[in-house]
């Protein structure tokens, strides 16, 4: 039986995994929806586009019911804290995903038409719910503090998501595509690379400021030297990855798996720096995770059914994305 | 001016009925979809892969709405319902969480290759796919219904400091209502995906659609429901005993029963007052309710007047309960004659066709009907005699929460009338064109239009 103190400790550790997992599975699906071009003469790229989604994109708003689902089960009094302070945002988010999640098959069924609209929502509702994600992520660092400084830093935040999530579902583009459109993916990634690469400055400078524990702990000097690992790894991957884009596409198709690479590591360093700005606090201080769990029996009983089912479902996730590899284009419909 | 409670009573009311529209269907449909793809498997008679394919194409897009709806609903819990994680989150959150864990990662991973990965996987993977997608759904059923059951006949836990504590997991799960729930919900979800699939194939052949699937379809749908609406009947019954047991006061409403009787009649119709606890008008049959509750003419049959703290509002339950009832029987009159019209005469006369397409979304309506009495029949209580709503309810300003509610119902009237529109130009669609007999899938504009070169054959 483990204990009281490190079951939360495990708890949250789940709860982040289901996080970044979630940031960058749907990240790109939702990034590549921010991304439609809505022009006439795009239809066929808008239809290879959402074909290079089309089989992931439900599993992958799983990890964001998963994420929810550990919070409210592991950590109440966190999930009605911040449910409380984040009610809008999440309602906008969730008519966000509701739009983009129904567009996408009413796209394929509607009358031409029709189309056009649908393409229309889908883009917008991607973009609704990315925004107001990145507006809960600033709210939530900022201590759901009620001034206007930290709603403009949640603004902020809104707009570095997005980019983010540009950054990424381009990179996932230039995996899955081909031709003319792997080109625009490669510039479209550029670009939201650089304004993403912005934004995590403006986050660094401002958290450490705004939260004096953040900033003891990240200049706290035996561990800076490690802590600045993370920030230096983080601009490396940019760095690197904005080179390589300059390069892109190569001949062959090599190198195309690079890019997504290099952002999905650029979105686990950032995670990681946010984690340990917090960690053990779930929601920034007010209350630390062994403040806000449920019983231990309870959460006992939900990791010996994680312990065995999350193996499994990252196996036959692997198998779906085997299934389904290679360029978008070569996919089939029925 | 509504308050919080009602508002939040409301929206939550009205995210879980559109919610609980598309499961319905996708439960069940799904169990359907293996039968065309295993009967294609085992003949090679391209009929069916015809039907799975108009078929599955539904399919997707009530899953598409299901999914988007229901992630809108485990965020309800955190935004509107606080009270009930911090009372009862030690027995909802494991159930919740293993429905997450063993039910929806494998719906959603599966669903891609059910749907696109036909080409991609030998044809044995495919199928398994479509059955771990069925499996996956009926799961989740499966748990979300433990949790509801125990909700309404709480079993297996202790109250510590406030806070509910298990004592006894089997219990919590096998809760006393919990057999009888799942069993007439996944009934209603064949119903439901029966009526629909008879529906859009009656409707094909009213508009002049000569070709095979639609027939094999509808006949398939009638002897699914001929065989499903008795048992639901019987499994309702049974459902209403136990209630009878469980929650007295609920039964006492569905009947509009304000005296405690014994040889309670049935009544057939009446309108319930309920400020003055009697009903304005009734017309019944005598002894029957007692009959049918306790299996004896006198039988007693306990009335609202006994329960004056905890009567649930009475007209929304006594008449939901008719509806749902009276959906039921005609459910098995109109199967019953069309299978055997279909026995006898190979075909169905005009006038049950149109009788089906009238009938294509009753099973939502008494789904429903069957869930608000199931649910307002429980309040006062959020749950049985641990929690009430009121307690439950989140402190966010009314403003809020009335703000969220319309932006809901406006996307929902859109997206309601834009599904019904959708499968609507769908069959129309397929009474002219349908894929080619072939084995091979054609790529037909389904989710993109990409390599869209499919040959249009009159079949
Ligand atoms: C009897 C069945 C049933 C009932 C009562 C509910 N659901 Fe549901 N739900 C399903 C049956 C279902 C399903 C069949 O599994 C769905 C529908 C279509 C689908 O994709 O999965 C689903 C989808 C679904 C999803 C999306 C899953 C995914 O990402 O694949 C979530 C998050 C929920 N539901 C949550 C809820 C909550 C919080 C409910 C109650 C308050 C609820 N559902 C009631
Ligand atoms: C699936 C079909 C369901 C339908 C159609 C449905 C419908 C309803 C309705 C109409 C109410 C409002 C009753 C009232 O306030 O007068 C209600 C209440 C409630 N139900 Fe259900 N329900 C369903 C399933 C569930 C499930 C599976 C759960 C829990 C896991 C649940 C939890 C609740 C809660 C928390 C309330 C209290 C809020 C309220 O009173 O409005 N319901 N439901
Ligand atoms: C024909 C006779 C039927 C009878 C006698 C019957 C009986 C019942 C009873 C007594 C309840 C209330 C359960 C409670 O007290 O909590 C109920 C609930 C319900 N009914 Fe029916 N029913 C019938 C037909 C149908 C049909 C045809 C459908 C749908 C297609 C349906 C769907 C439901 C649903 C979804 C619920 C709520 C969930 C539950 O608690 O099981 N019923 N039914």
């Amino acid at each position: 039986m483990i204990d009281a103190y490190w079951l939360p400790v495990i708890f949250i550790g789940l709860m982040g995994l289901a996080v970044i997992v979630y940031a960058i599975l749907d990240g790109y699906d939702l990034g590549v929806g921010i991304l439609l071009p809505l022009s006439a003469q795009d239809e066929l790229n808008r239809d290879t586009m959402i074909a290079s989604i089309g089989p992931f994109w439900d599993a992958n708003e799983t990890w964001l019911v998963l994420a929810v689902g550990l919070m409210l089960i592991a950590f109440p009094a966190a999930n009605s804290l911040v449910f409380y302070h984040l009610y809008m945002p999440v309602a906008i988010m969730l008519i966000g995903l509701i739009m983009r999640g129904v567009a996408f098959d009413f796209r394929a069924k509607a009358a031409i038409d029709h189309k056009q609209t649908w393409d229309r929502t889908f883009k917008a509702g991607s973009l609704i719910t990315t925004l107001s994600q990145g507006y809960m992520l600033g709210l939530y660092i900022m201590g759901f503090e009620q001034s206007i400084s930290a709603k403009l830093f949640a603004v902020l935040s809104a707009l570095g998501v997005t980019a983010a999530y540009c950054y990424i579902g381009g990179a996932w583009l230039i995996l899955k595509t081909e031709g003319e459109l792997q080109k625009r993916a490669v510039d479209w990634t550029r670009k939201a690379g650089r304004t993403c690469m912005l934004g995590v400055i403006a986050v660094s400078i401002v958290n450490p400021i705004v939260n004096p524990g953040v900033f003891d702990r990240w200049f706290d000097f035996p561990l800076v030297m490690f802590a600045l690992l993370i920030p230096a790894l983080c601009f490396a991957a940019f760095i690197g990855n904005d080179f390589l884009l300059g390069r892109m596409p190569k001949v062959n198709d090599r190198h195309s798996w690079m890019p997504l690479l290099l952002v999905v590591a650029v979105f686990i360093l950032c995670f990681v720096g946010l984690a340990f700005s917090f960690f053990p606090e779930v929601v920034p201080g007010q209350l630390d995770i062994w403040e806000a769990a449920s019983s231990p029996e309870a959460l006992t009983v939900i990791l010996i059914g994680a312990v065995i089912v999350v193996p499994v479902i990252l196996l036959y996730t692997v198998y779906a994305y085997y299934v389904f590899h290679g360029k978008a284009t070569e996919l089939n419909y029925h | 001016m509504l308050d919080t409670l009602m508002l939040s009573r409301i929206q939550f009311a009205a995210n879980i009925s559109f919610h609980i529209l598309f499961p319905t269907i996708t439960i069940a449909l799904c169990w359907i979809l293996l039968f065309f793809k295993v009967r294609h498997d085992q003949t090679g008679d391209p009929v069916w892969m015809r039907a799975y394919r108009f078929w599955v194409k539904i399919f997707a897009l009530s899953f598409a709405l299901g999914v988007v709806s229901g992630i809108t609903m485990s965020f309800q819990f955190g935004t509107n319902w606080p009270g009930f994680m911090e009372t009862v989150g030690n027995v909802a959150g494991p159930l919740l969480g293993y429905e997450v864990l063993t039910a929806f990662f494998l719906e959603a991973t599966f669903l891609g290759i059910m749907l696109f990965g036909i080409k991609r996987v030998p044809p044995k993977v495919h199928t398994f796919a479509t059955l771990m997608v069925a499996v996956g759904t009926t799961l989740s059923a499966f748990w979300i219904l433990a949790l509801d059951s125990w909700m309404q006949t709480p079993a297996g836990f202790e109250m510590r400091d406030g806070v509910a504590h298990v004592t006894s997991w089997f219990e919590v799960i096998f809760n006393p209502s919990f057999p009888y729930r799942l069993g007439h919900k996944l009934l209603a979800s064949g119903l439901t995906a029966a009526f629909l699939v008879a529906g859009i194939s009656a409707y094909r052949l009213l508009k002049g659609d000569t070709k095979r699937a639609p027939k094999m379809t509808l006949k398939v749908s009638l002897v699914i429901a001929a065989v499903l609406a008795p048992v639901q009947a019987f499994v309702g019954d049974l459902h209403g005993l136990n209630t009878f047991e469980y929650q007295p006061q609920k039964v006492a409403a569905m009947e509009g029963a304000w005296e405690t009787k014994n040889g309670a009649p049935l009544l057939l119709f009446a309108i319930p007052d309920q400020e003055n606890q009697r009903n304005k008008f009734e017309i019944g049959i005598p002894n029957l309710a007692s009959l049918i509750l306790t299996h004896e003419l006198d039988g007693e049959v306990r009335g609202l007047k006994d329960f004056p703290d905890e009567q649930p509002p009475v007209a929304p339950v006594f008449f939901s309960f008719r509806v749902m009832v009276g959906l039921g029987l005609l459910m098995i009159a109109l199967s019953w004659y069309g299978v055997w019209q279909l026995r006898k005469r190979g075909e169905l006369p005009k006038w049950m066709l149109q009788g089906l397409v009238a009938m294509t979304f009753s099973g939502w309506v008494a789904t429903l009907a069957g869930w608000y009495v199931t649910e307002i029949g429980r309040q006062p209580w959020l749950v049985t005699g641990v929690l009430k709503t009121a307690d439950a309810v989140t402190t966010v300003p009314p403003a809020n929460v009335g703000l969220s509610l319309t932006l809901y119902l406006i996307v929902y009237a859109v997206l309601l009338t834009a599904y019904i529109h959708t499968i609507r130009s769908m069959a129309l669609k397929a009474v002219k064109i349908e894929d080619f007999e072939t084995n091979e899938p054609v790529a037909d504009g389904n989710l993109t239009n990409l390599g869209n070169q499919t040959k249009e054959v009159q079949a």
